[in-house]
């Protein structure tokens, strides 16, 4: 069904200058960081060095004593009030999980965990008497390898009995959206099967988490940087036995969240429990060392797929094996993360036969949880690298290959072979134009030169060609998939008597620019001035009702609340201004901004049926003196944003050194509201994909401490480390909502991943690599090359360890042949060749 | 200890500053003027980036007794009243904010970047930059707004304005 309308859009598709703006260019915003209530305490969390050991002795008596320290709070000290952190999320009916208190009560489950509380005047008092809190643990054996605790061995929770947590099972011959795909494996004319590896990432949000908790008066307050207000007030009442009555929770300018800011922590709870103890405002708000230690993690994956194709490279089947390292415990959303991706695997292509497992394994480290795509890079990432290796194989250009195995436009709507139906999209027209930006012909000729020649600067190009699910989510799915809440949006629009509109979201932005894009909805919608539209958010008292900002959600389900609560405001009016006019209801038409009479010159502006409305001298019998309307918006499907990314990468065979040279891509993500937003998010969402690919990697030592500590070692990009990009679009709107959007939030972080990857591949392949693991750091490209010229194998180990200086010997990186040095396998075509740290976990299901 | 010194063209006295305590702590805890920002604490980001006796630098590094008589300006000294200096105004028309919170240390980076370049090429721009880390944009538009705004800039002074 086609909902899109036509409408005159003066505001929606500019380019309109943020309204946010101002205040974050001067400095005078409002950070929770900035906040200072009178008698307010400070909070430092001691925190356990140690990645899992009992808890035998907690001292807190100098600490105690120590200038200004008011309490010292351990675990013991809380137990029964601090609950168990949810996780909103049990994929499976038995799935496993451990209690998550706050603060450890009688184990540590990963270092970084905290095991006391300090309570000062100053936050300086209170961080100085963190050295003075003297615990005393009993180790217990360290699991940090997720493919080995898959198989047994020691236990991360030894009450749960293993490490997996739960087994999720899609596959399309028992669901009835495809067929068996070990039938097509056996008759498949080619196989390949490959591990890929997603390293842990850190989101590093720049704004540090920070938290304010106001326990006086009748209510308690909680200012928190975080991206989910309303879902934090619920789960802290629920967790701490508290009346959501009782609580008000406010996010003020947040600064950025990436999935990071969605969860329900530890340090909230914690601010929450001791501040009502105490009966003092309390705040906390952690170091960046800390941020990188104990907020969640994103990504830990290894991938296992197996893919059958016909001789022409026409796909059969695929077959995914996951494992998915939850870290020590789960956290809001962690269990389904993996499940996230398990409807994208097939992407863009018609397979079909499809089969997805996914075991969730606990080990002693920060738990994981959604970070930007949250499955989706993931799924992305090994369907367009084995699509790639699908494309060697067969000898065609992995253009070609995509080509063969992709809806075409005439085949929307298209019922997937995971059981999604993408309602629109257009794979030839964005990838046509992305080719034709890029230049992509002349790069290949260039390419060609260069291998001939035998330069020592080899090019590779890649290529991506995504698609993800977008605008989380429809209700009914949720439920169906267990996940515990809906994935509705609310808004409210009231007219206020001066006919300036004031519009309260659900959705909570943290950097995504609402406050700008819903204006230009609504002053579109209503034909008032863009100035005119105030947006209100973030604070559960002014916006009561919402699910907040994650997954790509915000436009595309709170856009269409807006429009909603917009489109009651103008039914609303509709019998007042016919009253008023003195006409007949049916004989009305609104338009920019107009109650007007058919064939009359008769009109009644919405801002001057505001006061009218607002004084209320003059009503029709039987109508309310309000035009304030608000609506819940519970989306019907996903939106599928897809894109065409392509990435030239010129590798330095001698040094190892992969350069990006060229990004082009052209996304489709329906119809734009704001341009300049919609750009800046397709940029920043494309730099956390290419660190992924390059830079970025969480690594822990074998005793289960994090050796990537601070931004020292975490390598978020800088200006310099990037190149240009060049960003263009296509537009197929989505059908599933009457704004068209598909939401823009991810994909450039799902997109970009393999493009780079594939890039530097494709530089290498004619010498005989078919993979590099991530991030691809000249030492691995460097070893990949040495290990091809020479015929050896490099030893398994972290590059990324060697690189900093640090131990070699890292347990968390799966053993095996390491870094594509077990690259072009020349029997690509048996069942059997696998890539990277296969042996260790082929056996994922 | 007490502190004397000139923040945005005021003279300050700070009383109860104790030792090992930073710049921007003082800034932001005692004088009123969180525009600075805290991301790190380590040198590693620049968020904190203010001028102290005009060359920018790390507020997180610098103790508080550093600033004695010392001259520094922040971010919420650089726009003249309601009026926002013109690196700020590129900011806002490239759209190279996000979630704002790196901003105020790129907004004195760039300052200052173009006080000593005023015509900076793209990888001079990002060199000059690489100090400063942003989590949201992709710098694509913050090098954007850096042209932008020394453009602004050198019409105006090749125009006589001010
Ligand atoms: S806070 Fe000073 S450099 Fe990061
Ligand atoms: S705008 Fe968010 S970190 Fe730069």
């Amino acid at each position: 069904m086609t909902v899109t309308e036509d409408r005159p859009a003066a505001e929606i598709g500019q380019a309109r200058r943020r309204k946010e703006d101002q205040r974050l260019i001067t400095g005078r915003t409002k950070w929770t960081d900035n906040l200072t209530l009178p008698g307010m305490l400070h909070l430092a969390m001691v925190r356990s060095p140690v990645a899992h050991g009992t808890i035998t002795s907690i001292d807190v008596e100098e600490a105690k004593a120590s200038p200004g320290v008011i309490a010292v709070i351990t675990g013991r000290d809380i137990a029964d009030e601090q609950g168990s952190l949810p996780c909103a999320w049990p994929i499976t009916e038995d799935q496993l999980a451990p209690p998550h208190p706050s603060i450890a009560v009688d184990t540590v489950n990963f270092a970084g965990e905290i095991v006391a509380c300090i309570v000062a005047r100053t936050a300086a008092q209170a961080k100085d008497a963190v050295e003075l809190v003297d615990v005393e643990y009993d180790d217990l054996p360290v699991v940090l390898d997720m493919a080995a605790a898959a198989e047994g061995g020691d236990l991360t929770h030894p009450d749960l009995g293993t490490n997996v947590s739960a087994t999720w099972v899609f596959d399309s011959a028992e669901a009835g959206t495809g067929t068996n795909v070990e039938d097509a494996i056996q008759a498949g004319e080619i196989i390949i099967e490959r591990t890929y590896r997603q390293q842990r990432l850190i989101p590093a949000f720049m704004e540090p988490r920070s938290i304010v908790v106001d326990p006086t008066g009748e209510q308690t307050t909680m200012w928190s940087a975080t991206q989910i207000p309303h879902i934090l007030k619920l789960m802290l009442a629920l967790t701490c036995g508290i009346s959501e009555s009782k609580l008000r929770v406010i996010a003020p300018d947040v600064g950025g969240g990436f999935g990071g800011k969605l969860q329900v922590t530890p340090e909230e709870v914690i601010t929450l429990v001791v501040s009502r103890r105490l009966g003092r405002p309390c705040k906390y708000t952690e170091t960046r060392s800390e941020s990188i230690l104990a907020a969640h993690h994103g990504r830990d994956q290894i991938q296992h797929l197996t893919l059958s194709a016909n001789r022409d490279g026409t796909v059969t089947g695929l077959k995914v094996e996951l494992l998915a390292d939850m870290g020590a415990y789960l956290g809001l959303v962690t269990p389904g993360v993996p499940i996230l991706g398990a409807f994208m695997y097939n992407s863009i292509y018609k397979f079909p036969a499809y089969r997805f497992v996914c075991k969730n394994i606990f080990t002693n480290k920060a738990w994981t949880d959604a970070y930007r795509g949250a499955g989706r890079p993931e799924a992305t990432f090994a369907i367009e690298r084995i699509m790639d290796e699908l494309a060697a194989e067969v000898g065609v250009d992995p253009m070609e290959i995509r080509e063969r195995n992709w809806i075409k436009p005439e085949e929307f709507p298209f019922s997937t072979v995971a059981g999604m139906e993408y309602d629109t999209g257009n794979y030839e027209a964005a990838t046509d134009k992305a080719k034709q930006l890029f230049g992509y012909d002349e790069l290949r000729a260039e390419q060609q030169r260069r291998r001939e020649s035998g330069d020592p600067v080899q090019l590779g190009i890649g290529v991506s060609t995504f698609t993800e699910m977008c605008g989380l989510a429809p209700s009914r799915v949720l439920g169906a998939l267990s996940y515990a809440a809906g994935g509705w949006e609310h808004a409210t629009v009231r007219m206020l008597p001066s006919g300036k509109v004031e519009v309260l979201t659900g959705t909570s932005p943290h950097g995504q620019g609402h406050e700008t894009a819903w204006s230009q909805i609504v002053a579109d919608r209503l034909g008032v001035p863009f100035d005119d539209v105030e947006v209100l958010h973030g604070d559960t008292q002014i916006a009561a009702r919402g699910l907040d900002s994650y997954g790509s959600r915000s436009l595309v389900v709170g856009g269409m609340a807006v429009v909603a609560a917009a489109d009651k405001v103008i039914e609303k009016a509709k019998p007042i201004a016919a009253h008023l006019l003195e006409a007949d209801v049916d004989d009305l038409e609104f338009e920019a901004g107009k109650f007007g009479v058919r064939g009359t010159d008769a009109s009644i502006g919405i801002g001057e049926l505001a006061f009218a409305v607002f004084s209320a001298h003059n009503m029709p019998e039987g109508v309310e003196p309000s035009l304030d309307a608000e609506a819940t918006y519970d989306p019907v499907n996903f939106s599928f944003p897809h894109g065409t990314h392509l990435c030239a990468v010129e590798v330095d065979t001698e040094t190892g050194e992969a350069k990006i040279r060229d990004y082009t891509c052209v996304d489709d993500v329906g119809k734009v509201i704001n341009p300049l937003i919609v750009e800046g998010q397709v940029h920043g969402g494309l730099v956390q994909g290419i660190a992924q690919a390059l830079f970025e990697e969480a690594l822990y030592d074998d005793s289960g401490t994090l050796v990537t500590g601070s931004f020292v070692d975490y390598l978020v990009p800088s200006a310099a480390d990037m190149p240009h990009f060049t960003t263009d679009r296509t537009e197929s709107p989505s059908t599933t909502n009457a704004l068209g959007v598909k939401g823009v939030g991810e994909a450039g972080t799902i997109a970009s991943t393999p493009a780079v990857v594939n890039a530097i591949v494709d530089a290498l392949r004619h010498l005989g690599i078919n993979d590099i693991e991530m991030p691809c750091t000249p030492h691995r490209v460097w070893s990949a090359i040495q290990s091809r010229s020479s015929g050896e194998e490099t030893p398994a180990q972290s590059q990324n360890v060697a690189d900093s200086g640090l131990p070699s010997h890292n347990v968390t990186v799966s053993e095996g042949p390491a870094d594509g040095g077990d690259g072009a396998d020349p029997n690509v075509g048996r069942a059997d060749s696998t890539s990277t740290g296969s042996e260790t976990n082929g056996g994922a299901a | 200890m007490r502190i004397t010194t000139t923040v945005n063209n005021e003279r300050h006295e700070v009383d109860d500053v104790w030792e090992g305590e930073s710049l921007l702590y003082m800034l932001r805890e005692r004088m009123g003027l969180p525009g600075s920002k805290n991301a790190c604490e380590q040198g590693e980001c620049g968020s904190c980036t203010v001028y102290l006796d005009g060359v920018a630098a790390c507020a997180c590094l610098i103790a508080a007794g550093q600033a004695e008589g010392r001259d520094i300006v922040t971010v919420e000294g650089l726009a003249e009243g309601d009026d926002l200096h013109p690196v700020q105004q590129a900011f806002l028309d490239a759209g190279a904010v996000q979630c704002g919170f790196c901003t105020p240390g790129l907004i004195v980076a760039t300052h200052d970047l173009l006080a000593r370049d005023p015509r900076p090429e793209d990888s001079q721009i990002r060199e000059s930059l690489a100090g400063n880390l942003c989590r949201c944009t992709g710098y694509e538009k913050i090098i954007d707004a850096v042209k932008l705004a020394a453009g602004r800039m050198a019409s105006t002074s090749a125009g006589g304005g001010a």
